[in-house]
């Protein structure tokens, strides 16, 4: 079975964003100045053929761990787990 | 070349740009430079090796994160654990981080600029493959060319990386001060370099390589290359 996965990679809280940081002082300027705490990161997203969906989810994690994040700098979060075929890429007919 | 001559190996990353220039200095300083590819499982039997400077892999995911996936990287690993000298320019300094050897990250400049200009640094200890035999407090010149060399970590591991004294060099200004104004890119403590507790794995975001030559600069990278052949030079 596929399943489809997102990945969240965001900069650990307390570490400077200095894209973040650019973003949010370019809001003001567009007349956003209510906005703040702009952090920018990554979102990864990838298919995994396992034999259950617990598996797959424990394989996306590892990957997570140990190449789609930095532990130093990043954390992450796996926001979805979906069973392909995905309705987006059937057939409509 | 003689039997005692030191051979340092250079490895070359799919996006490595500085490989020829230090292969080029160790030759200047009196080395036989080796060339290593990354593809290769072989050290070719090398008494150091350097990481050099560029853009292996593109940069993609992360500065580093994908050449330390690299066949020649389990060799560089087992060649560091055995204590054999390992050093990292840039690129190269990035690559060791993402693969462990060194502690900390490098994440985009401070100012989100990218910075290409002489500058100058604090030698912070004489226990590392780089800095053997050099004085701390010496401060050599030596050009920086990256975006990404802002140095950061945990802060616990930071504590850690100064009592250990793993700090090797320091952006400072022309007498060795540290301000704001001499923090290139914004780097915790002002670290341009680290090294590992053994002192034989050593990162820096500087190019030494590109300061070996009279003819064309500073030649701060000369003490720096010349205690890396001292050193490799102590395992023929």
């Amino acid at each position: 079975m596929k399943y489809q996965f997102q990945v969240i990679v965001s900069l650990k809280p307390g570490l400077l964003d200095p894209q973040g940081k650019a973003i949010e002082g370019s809001l003001p300027a567009m007349g956003w100045a209510n906005a703040s705490n702009v952090r920018v990161g990554k979102h990864v997203e990838l298919v995994v053929d396992a034999e259950t969906e617990a598996a797959a989810v424990s394989q996306v994690d590892e990957m997570a761990q140990r190449l789609l994040s930095n532990p130093v700098i990043e954390s992450y979060r796996i926001v979805s787990s979906v069973p392909l075929p995905d309705p987006r890429f059937e057939d409509v007919s | 070349m003689s039997a005692g001559t030191p051979r340092v190996g250079v490895v070359t990353f799919p996006g490595s740009l500085d490989d020829r220039d230090a292969l080029r200095a160790v030759a200047l300083m009196g080395g036989d430079g080796v060339p290593l590819w990354h593809g290769d499982r072989d050290l070719r039997g090398v008494d150091a090796v350097i990481l050099p400077g560029g853009f292996s892999y593109g940069d993609y995911l992360r500065t580093g994160a994908l050449a330390r996936f690299a066949p020649i990287m389990e060799e560089v690993r087992a060649f560091a654990g055995r204590g054999g000298p390992v050093v990292g320019i840039c690129n190269g300094f990035q690559i060791l981080c993402e693969a462990g050897l060194l502690s900390g990250a490098l994440i985009r400049n401070r100012q989100l600029r990218f910075v290409c200009r002489f500058v100058d640094v604090r030698v912070e200890t004489s226990l590392s493959t780089l800095t053997e035999g050099l004085v701390p407090g010496e401060v050599l010149r030596i050009p920086v060319k990256h975006g990404e060399g802002q140095f950061v970590a945990r802060p616990d591991e930071l504590a850690r990386i100064e009592a250990e004294a793993l700090v090797t060099f320091r952006y400072c200004g022309p007498g060795g001060e540290l301000d704001d104004e001499h923090n290139v890119n914004g780097s915790a403590g002002w670290i341009a370099g680290i090294r590992s507790p053994q002192g034989n794995v050593v990162g820096l975001m500087p190019h030494p390589e590109h300061a070996v030559d009279p003819d064309v600069g500073p030649t701060g990278g000369q003490p720096l290359f010349a205690s890396l052949l001292t050193y490799a030079l102590a395992r023929v």
